[in-house]
């Protein structure tokens, strides 16, 4: 008799399963009136999955025959990840109702996605990692094509959907190399086949396309073509899902896959990381300057985020993973905040996605002004705000690891991205108001955005908790 | 030894008044009431404490002293680190000092959302005091870089007709000089294994090679803050448009910052480079000196021409600095003080007339003397002590710095004091054009003198001004042993010669 596997590391994406499974069932057959209990079933399904993280014992266990692994740092990043996710769902209720999105299938399909998420972050084997990666992404093409009377936003579902599947081509022509060269696909197996003797070319070249693929997941330029549409086009409920999980498991996975079975090759990728970075700080930087769609601007913005998360892993070690490990908490703590302040922008009950249509909030709004003012700021890496904290950590490894060119670039770079920030807050504060924005907030929104805008600028008052935490992920990852 | 914390009750004083006041609602009149009192009492706290504070430095020890650490940031050894040493103390005291002022001299010129300015100037005040009383660089970072965001704001929202624009270029040019300071302060943590400590910074001994490359980070931030010719351009602009108490603390103390800057790390962390470098600074700074005299000779807006007269002083500061002489040093500090004394007045003085005619023009005004007689008084005695009249502050300062630099190279003695005698001139042409000769066209409004409220003002800084110049042994001989002590740090050659004589 077959031995019963051990099921207990992967408890969280077992709870999210029978959690959407349980939302999809009620949702099927619900009485034909009455709300649905789909959306909360999801989000008590999110939150029991957290639990489960929070709770798993230290240590690093393996599961379904080494294809799972569960240690501190995944443990770390699934937090992140459902904290994310469960945050971006709640506080867009009110949201997807006005944005006639709201049936009962979008939040089963975003839980799906956050189980696609766990699974990523968790992922031991090249089969596990791709279905992982596309149980993300397949939910996410239907959320952006969510709204299907709008042509912006089924515009959006395709050019996500060609493009990501043009994406997982190259992950898995980068995976099929790689199992080729390497004679297998777990990563234990490959660390240690690439551990010995001189890489041949055509682990070189599988890495580079495995590389491509991932970038293309986290948007990293130069393959961020999909994210400014995506983000416009999609409803602000969903690029607010999108901005924040999907980001951080993307780069989880990223830095998982090149520092776990390819730590041995590090001299080798991190001339693609560091590439990657470059070019991610200033597209992010100068790409978003003209803009003047608040989604899209956060769009770039994302991108340069992601570039920054990047100098990091580009330094590699326990401080670079670090670095990327804190940056990621705190980028999902400012962007969950700022498109909980784009939700709430309305006018006679639309949405209204213009920078210039945040004129005069100085004065009209001061709280909500002041708490996206604060988020602003610490995007823009202005200490003593969170944000700054962030830039440090990444910015610290790069020094230590000697990559001189690419801290400085990254710090020239956020110069010029605080060009944008700052505008923003201008708009805010030192423009006239012209015609306000409706009230009141949704309270979902607002006790999101107070909560986001407080832990930003209070941060700096004890950031132990989440250096500590960090540190504890970076060490189960970088030995 | 347990001591009162005063460091950080003059950091925590006006941060607990700024949340305080962030609270207050109720009925438009009486929030800004309350917020006026809350603001006012708040500011004259926390100036006791830095006057308390000044009473109990020890001025015979050149140690950091009220240090207080606490652990901070876990996994970096970066601490939350304070202590001021006979330099610092008194710039807390200064910016105590003027931020008081400001919330005075801000009381009836502002009324337009009162809350929001009173929580950004208490919160600029705590970061200011922070700066000065941070020792660790990270902590110090912190402080130098987050007063923008009030600063910013401040211009922004408060200030003129093309705030904007200045505000936008005031924050992306210091920000893009402070982010090269971030990167030298990285490459000095890795260098020494982690250390975070300004004064094991000191101690560090850096590779001189490497020193060259960490001076020109931390120039490209203070020479910005300074600011330093060619890197002025920002001043002039940020101060038109920024409302009076603004300008104030923009000149009365930011502009410290830079200076400080040099002082506490590119000196003693950097000797060998700071003297590689004392030329390159001696020229840019005699530049400075007279092309922002000539300059101020032909401005036509009173702002304008005390911003680049601050220009010019700043100027004599870095001189002094890098003469790394006694005189030179405790010189470059006692202008710093004059001048953030002198600067702050004068800015005070444009903004009183400012208020009854809502112009800065020197145009627009004329036979001044005869309509406001004692605000003519107060100016003529801001306008000697920025020449450098003896008797007032400026003279000790600027008279110390010509001493040091004539001891290290005669032709910057030279040169430097030629732009006292165009400061002269463009101080008294102004003085002329304003207060004597007919009055301007437009004097159909009667101009009221100075009220009880200004004049409450203008007398602690008339006082101040006199004070320095008579007797300013009371600064001196603060900050005679830290000088010395820092003078040791940057030329331990020096400090063996002085020893042998």
């Amino acid at each position: 008799m077959a031995e019963f596997p051990a099921l207990a590391p992967a408890l969280p994406e077992l709870i999210l399963l029978a959690g959407a499974c349980a939302a999809l069932m009620a949702g099927v057959f619900r009485p034909a009136s009455g709300e649905s209990p789909a959306a909360a079933l999801c989000l008590a399904a999110m939150l029991a999955a957290f639990a489960a993280v929070a709770l798993a014992p230290a240590g690093e266990t393996t599961a379904f025959g080494g294809l799972f692994v569960s240690n501190p740092y995944t443990a770390f990043m699934k937090g992140l990840v459902l904290a994310g996710a469960a945050l971006t769902l709640a506080m867009t209720g009110s949201a997807r109702g006005r944005e006639r999105i709201d049936r009962f299938e979008y939040p089963v399909l975003l839980t799906f996605a956050t189980l696609g998420m766990l699974a990523m972050v968790s992922a031991n084997d090249l089969m596990s990692l791709y279905i992982a990666v596309e149980l993300q992404s397949l939910p996410l093409y239907v959320a952006a094509a969510f709204r299907r009377d709008s042509r912006r936003s089924g515009e959006a579902g395709l050019k996500y959907f060609i493009l990501g599947a043009l994406s997982s081509g190259m992950l898995l022509y980068g995976c099929s190399l790689i199992y080729g060269v390497a004679g297998a696909t777990g990563f234990d197996a490959i660390a240690a086949s690439v551990g010995e003797g001189a890489p041949s070319a055509g682990l070189l070249v599988g890495l580079v396309f495995l590389a491509a693929g991932l970038a293309f997941k986290a948007s990293a330029a130069p393959f961020h073509m999909w994210t400014p549409d995506v983000y416009e086009g999609a409803p602000t409920a969903v690029t607010a899902f999108l901005a924040a999980a999907p980001k951080v498991a993307a780069v989880a996975l990223f830095a998982r896959v090149l520092m776990d079975p390819f730590g041995a090759l590090a001299g080798e990728w991190r001339q693609i990381v560091v590439f990657l970075a470059i070019a991610s700080m200033l597209l992010g930087a100068f790409a978003a300057i003209s803009q003047s769609n608040i989604k899209r601007l956060l769009a770039y913005s994302s991108i340069g985020h992601v570039g920054y998360a990047l100098v990091g892993l580009a330094a590699g070690g326990v401080a670079g993973v670090r670095g990327v490990v804190v940056y990621l908490a705190i980028y999902l703590a400012m962007t969950i905040g700022v498109f909980g302040c784009v939700v709430a922008m309305r006018r006679g009950g639309r949405e209204v996605e213009g920078i210039a249509d945040l004129a005069g909030l100085g004065r009209d709004r001061p709280l909500f002004a002041a708490a996206f003012a604060i988020l602003m700021f610490s995007m823009a890496g202005i200490p003593p705000l969170a944000g700054f904290f962030g830039k440090f950590y990444v910015f610290l490894a790069a020094v230590e690891a000697g990559l001189y060119t690419l801290a400085a670039v990254g710090v020239l770079t956020s110069v010029v991205a605080a060009f944008y920030y700052l505008r923003v807050v201008k708009t805010m504060y030192f423009d006239p108001l012209d015609e306000p924005l409706d009230r009141p907030f949704d309270r979902e929104a607002g006790l999101v955005v107070a909560g986001a805008a407080a832990v930003v600028l209070l941060f700096f008052a004890w950031p132990a908790p989440l250096v500590t935490g960090a540190a504890a992920a970076a060490a189960a990852l970088a030995p | 030894m347990e001591s009162f914390p005063y460091l950080s009750a003059v950091v925590g004083l006006p941060l607990l008044g700024a949340a305080m006041i962030a609270v207050i609602s109720g009925p438009a009149e009486y929030v800004v009431r309350n917020v006026r009192a809350v603001a006012l009492w708040t500011t004259l706290f926390t100036f006791a404490l830095s006057l308390a504070l000044w009473a109990a430095f020890e001025p015979g020890s050149a140690e950091f002293q009220f240090v207080e650490r606490a652990a901070w940031i876990p996994g970096l050894g970066v601490e939350f680190h304070l202590g001021v040493d006979g330099i610092s103390v008194l710039f807390v005291v200064l910016s105590s000092f003027l931020t008081l002022l400001c919330v005075v001299a801000s009381w009836e010129s502002i009324t337009a959302r009162v809350k929001e300015y009173a929580i950004a100037f208490l919160v600029m005040e705590a970061m200011m005091n922070g700066v000065f009383c941070a020792l660790d660089i990270v902590l110090f970072y912190l402080f130098f870089e987050g007063i923008l965001i009030p600063m910013f704001l401040i211009i922004g929202v408060w200030g003129g007709p093309d705030r904007v624009y200045s505000a936008f270029k005031f924050f992306l040019y210091t920000l893009a000089g402070s982010v090269l300071f971030l990167i030298a302060v990285l490459v000095m943590i890795h260098e020494t294994g982690g250390e975070t400590s300004i004064p094991a910074l000191m101690r560090a001994g850096f590779d001189p090679k490497l020193q060259i490359w960490l001076w020109l980070a931390l120039f490209a931030s203070f020479a910005v803050k300074v600011p330093m010719w060619p890197f002025h351009t920002w001043l002039p602009d940020a101060h038109v448009e920024a409302p009076t108490a603004g300008s104030v603390i923009l000149a009365g103390v930011l502009l410290k910052l830079g200076a400080y800057g040099f002082l506490r790390f590119s000196l003693p962390m950097l000797p060998e480079a700071s003297a590689f470098f004392a030329p390159f600074v001696y020229v840019l700074s005699v530049v400075a000196v007279v092309y922002a005299s000539l300059v101020a000779l032909m401005q036509e807006d009173m702002k304008k021409l005390v911003a680049y007269s601050s220009v010019a002083h700043m100027g004599f500061v870095t001189i002094g600095l890098f003469t790394l002489t006694p005189q030179g040093v405790e010189g470059a500090i006692m202008v710093m003080l004059s001048h953030g004394v002198v600067s702050a007045a004068l800015f005070l003085c444009v903004g009183a007339v400012y208020d009854r005619r809502g112009s800065r023009l020197i145009a627009s005004y004329g036979g001044l003397v005869h309509r406001m007689p004692v605000y003519a008084f107060v100016f003529m005695v801001f306008a000697m002590a920025a020449i450098g009249l003896p008797g007032t502050g400026g003279f000790v300062g600027e008279f110390l710095v010509l001493m040091g630099a004539f001891r290290v190279d005669t032709r910057v003695a030279a040169v430097a004091a030629l732009g006292v005698i165009l400061g002269a001139a463009y101080m008294l042409w102004l003085y002329r054009r304003v207060f004597f000769g007919p009055p301007a066209q437009a004097e159909s409004r009667a101009l009221g003198d100075l009220n009880r409220r200004e004049i409450a003002v203008f007398a602690p800084l008339v006082l101040a001004v006199f004070w320095m110049g008579l007797y300013p042994e009371s600064f001196l001989g603060v900050m005679r042993e830290s000088v010395d002590n820092l003078i040791a740090q940057a030329r331990p050659e020096a400090a063996l010669a002085a020893a042998g004589r």
